[in-house]
């Protein structure tokens, strides 16, 4: 079979697998169901390897294929097609995302076996899984936005998975308002481009922006700029990043699977997708790395205090989407996918063993109530701990080589871009310092109730179902969480999946090695064939190396810093708290991004649309318009009416009064 | 004779039937009027065949005729029904259609 070949049938089976679910929801029990979303999952894997594998057997120039299934329109200007590109860069996202989100659903079947959505659940992970593949694997825009607008909408689904708990229910609306925002962006900066190139195909788009575009054509840049507001709402970039953090208000393994892994790449996705139109527009790219670089030093602050489990790795997500944000909008390609995808293991396998420790905490989720989870869950902190040295660029795993090889890059393009690493090391620092104050509030020191409990017992207490982020007490029928409460360390799914993840953390780092090897870049070279930047972008092995030992040692000194505050002199934290008042209130605020998105858009339209119901509504709408329009048919059939009053006589007496009229009238004109 | 002559006796006989249609109440009478109106017309017609010299207008004035004998047929018809159900016989108290 040929490459597209294999990845239509990649795309195909989640959507098979999502329409089964759907249709014998009745008929099969749940277990099923589970199983069948989970084999649907692995089964596009596979096809994205047969995809990979055939790729890799054709000549290095001729590896860009595109497949159209048929034409929706081809009129004039509009070339709408059902139509996927195949080549390196999605071929690698669909290897990234079809192998981690198997991993996942294979976690899943653990983690939900209680749930009573369990079959819903797996439907709306396959049609997840589907529509990020629709993203990855579109040829033009018109599909890239589809695929763009059904992950939007399969996140919404997922983080309102718990339908009953309000603060999901918010949550899901906030996360889709923001993506709309952001799926607005995507139409207009299509719209934009489309004006000059005149084509929705990449590949003809991408040929034609040399003639159609000056370099930094305004058009271009306004263009771009549209795509970047797209890119970030997807990738959760301040300042559309507030949805990300109340997204975890979903199921774990959505968490790891959308809000870590695969649907917040999206962004990065498009950015390295786009190449030839940011390198013609280098303004608006600049633009992304700066916004890039904010966002993660603002997410890492904001990490270093929040005191839930999952809202720290979401934090440490958005930052980490930053330096690739960062990378690729400086256009580091190799450096950011890279990093994409090492990120996606390690923080996959980090968001299942935090879903393992809130399951063992009965769905509690603060920090404060956690410690020495160590001897209790020892596989768990076990892949705690490879995920969190992965995080914090400690070698061998896999974040190091990745995470300095953006950061090398940088330093070689030289100018602003050099300040920008220099933050970016800063944010190394403390990343490593939120990572590891995480683990060891979490797995060291005494033992608290639960883990005393699940070490002496070897079943976890099942505590009275509460609602983690107001304490309310919640049922467990469907729209809730489940009753019991699933760990790693008893379920082998899901051992099974962060087993396999923990390895990928620690080796996948090994594909790219300064001067070792380069794997990663060579694979992907023939999408960046027409990039002038893709091949000339070389750090010096001098460079690379120096870059390597300074992020390992801040990557040390971060795990230092964390151990003295938060194991050797426990008192010292709420100490510096006192110190640091301000900033601490700042950074516990998260920056009061929240505060001025409500005052400057929320509350404006709220009273905008106050103003239209209550004044305009009434006044213009009922009042002149209908009430006007009622009105005027009301006198003037009052007139008529008058004319209508049932004598024979009157009636023939007007008749003849008009002829007569009519008669004088020709009379008068003939003259 | 000149065709002025036969025209004013038409106009003169439309307007005795037109003012019996707006003056009387009694619809036999309406229905009488109505058919001195129509003939009214009729004579006009007769008149001008006559003056242009060819039968266009007879056969015109034929027409009406056989419309009048129509009509006739069913207003007398309709006043016969007034009798039956003891209605009025006037048509200022048939005035249900008003607005």
């Amino acid at each position: 079979m040929s490459p597209t070949g294999w990845a239509w049938a990649c795309l195909l089976c989640p959507l098979v697998g999502t329409i089964l679910i759907g249709l014998t929801w009745r008929l099969l029990p749940s277990r099923i169901h589970g199983i069948l979303g989970t084999v649907a999952i692995f089964a596009a894997f596979v096809c994205a390897v047969g995809a990979f594998i055939g790729l890799e057997d054709r000549n290095e120039d001729r590896r860009q294929l595109v497949s159209v299934a048929w034409n929706y329109a081809n009129t004039v200007g509009i070339d709408a097609k059902l139509a996927i590109l195949v080549d390196p860069l999605s071929v690698f996202m669909m290897l990234v995302v079809s192998g981690v989100s198997a991993l996942i659903h294979l976690y899943s079947v653990g983690y939900m076996a209680s749930d009573r959505g369990y079959t819903r659940f797996f439907a709306y992970l396959n049609f997840f899984v589907f529509s990020m593949l629709l993203l990855v694997e579109a040829g033009n825009f018109f599909f890239l936005i589809v695929g763009w607008a059904f992950v939007g909408a399969a996140s919404y689904l997922l983080i309102s998975f718990w339908f009953r708990r309000t603060t999901a229910t918010q949550a899901g609306i906030k996360a889709f308002v923001i993506n709309v925002v952001g799926d607005v962006g995507l139409v207009l900066g299509t719209f934009f481009v489309f004006r000059g190139v005149g084509t929705l195909d990449f590949l003809a788009a991408f040929s034609q922006v040399g003639d159609a575009f000056s370099k930094n054509d305004p058009s271009l840049v306004a263009g771009c700029l549209l795509l970047l507001v797209g890119a970030f709402a997807k990738s959760a970039q301040v300042p559309l990043h507030t949805w990300l953090p109340d997204a975890m208000e979903g199921p774990t393994p959505v968490s790891a699977l959308i809000h870590a892994a695969t649907m917040v790449t999206a962004g990065v996705y498009l950015i390295a997708r786009m190449h030839p139109l940011f390198e013609q527009a280098p303004t608006a790219a600049s633009v992304g790395a700066i916004l890039g670089c904010v966002t993660l030093l603002v997410a890492a602050t904001i990490a270093l205090v929040v005191t839930d489990l999952k809202r720290v790795i979401a934090y440490s997500t958005m930052s980490q989407i930053g330096y690739m944000v960062m990378g690729v909008s400086s256009f580091a390609y190799a450096g950011g996918l890279f990093h994409l995808m090492t990120h996606a293991f390690f923080k996959a396998l980090l968001f299942m063993a935090a879903g393992s420790v809130i399951a063992a905490m009965a769905n509690v989720q603060n920090l404060d109530r956690m410690s020495g989870f160590r001897k209790a869950m020892p596989f768990t902190f076990a892949c705690m701990l490879v995920g969190g040295l992965a995080l914090s660029g400690i070698p061998p795993f896999a974040g190091f080589w990745s995470k300095d090889e953006v950061l090398a890059l940088l330093i070689d393009r030289g100018g602003g871009f050099v300040v920008l690493a220099v933050l970016g090391y800063v944010g190394a620092l403390m990343t490593a310092i939120y990572t590891f104050r995480m683990i060891f509030r979490a797995f060291y020191n005494e033992p608290n109730e639960e883990a005393r409990e699940l070490m002496e017992t070897g079943h976890v207490h099942h505590a009275e179902p509460v609602n983690p982020m107001t304490g309310e007490l919640e049922d467990t029928d469907v729209g809730f969480p489940g009753p019991e409460h699933h760990i790693a360390e008893q379920t082998g799914s899901m051992r099974l999946a962060m087993g396999a993840l923990a390895v990928l953390a620690t080796v996948g780092g090994l594909l790219q090695i300064p001067d070792v090897s380069s794997a990663l870049h060579d694979f992907l070279a023939p999408t960046f064939a027409d990039s002038s930047y893709y091949d000339d972008l070389e750090p010096s092995e001098s460079l690379s190396w120096a870059g390597l030992a300074v992020g390992m040692l801040l990557g040390l000194l971060g795990i230092f810093i964390a151990y003295r505050l938060w194991v050797a002199d426990r008192e010292r934290p709420a100490r510096i708290r006192q110190q640091l008042a301000p900033a601490y209130r700042f950074f516990v605020h998260k920056w009061y991004f929240d505060e001025a998105i409500d005052f400057l858009v929320v509350r404006p339209f709220a009273w905008f649309g106050r103003f239209a119901r209550n004044t305009f509504e009434r006044v213009v709408v009922n009042g002149a318009i209908v009430g006007g329009a009622a009105g005027a048919v009301r006198a003037g059939s009052a007139a008529v009416r008058a004319v209508q009053t049932g004598y024979v006589r009157y009636y023939a007496a007007l008749l003849l009064l008009g002829l007569a009229a009519l008669g004088l009238y020709f009379l008068i004109s003939a003259s | 004779m000149s065709v002025e002559w036969y025209l004013v006796v038409s106009a003169i006989v439309f307007s005795i039937g037109m003012s019996g249609v707006i003056v009387r109440r009694n619809p036999l009478v309406i229905l009488l009027c109505l058919e001195l109106m129509l003939n009214a017309g009729n004579l006009a017609l007769v008149a001008f065949a006559r003056m242009h010299g060819n039968q266009d207008g007879q056969i015109f004035a034929l027409i009406v005729m056989v419309v009048a004998a129509c009509e006739v047929a069913i207003g007398l018809g309709l006043i016969v029904a007034l009798y039956r159900r003891r209605l009025p016989i006037d048509v200022d108290e048939l005035r249900e259609l008003q607005g």
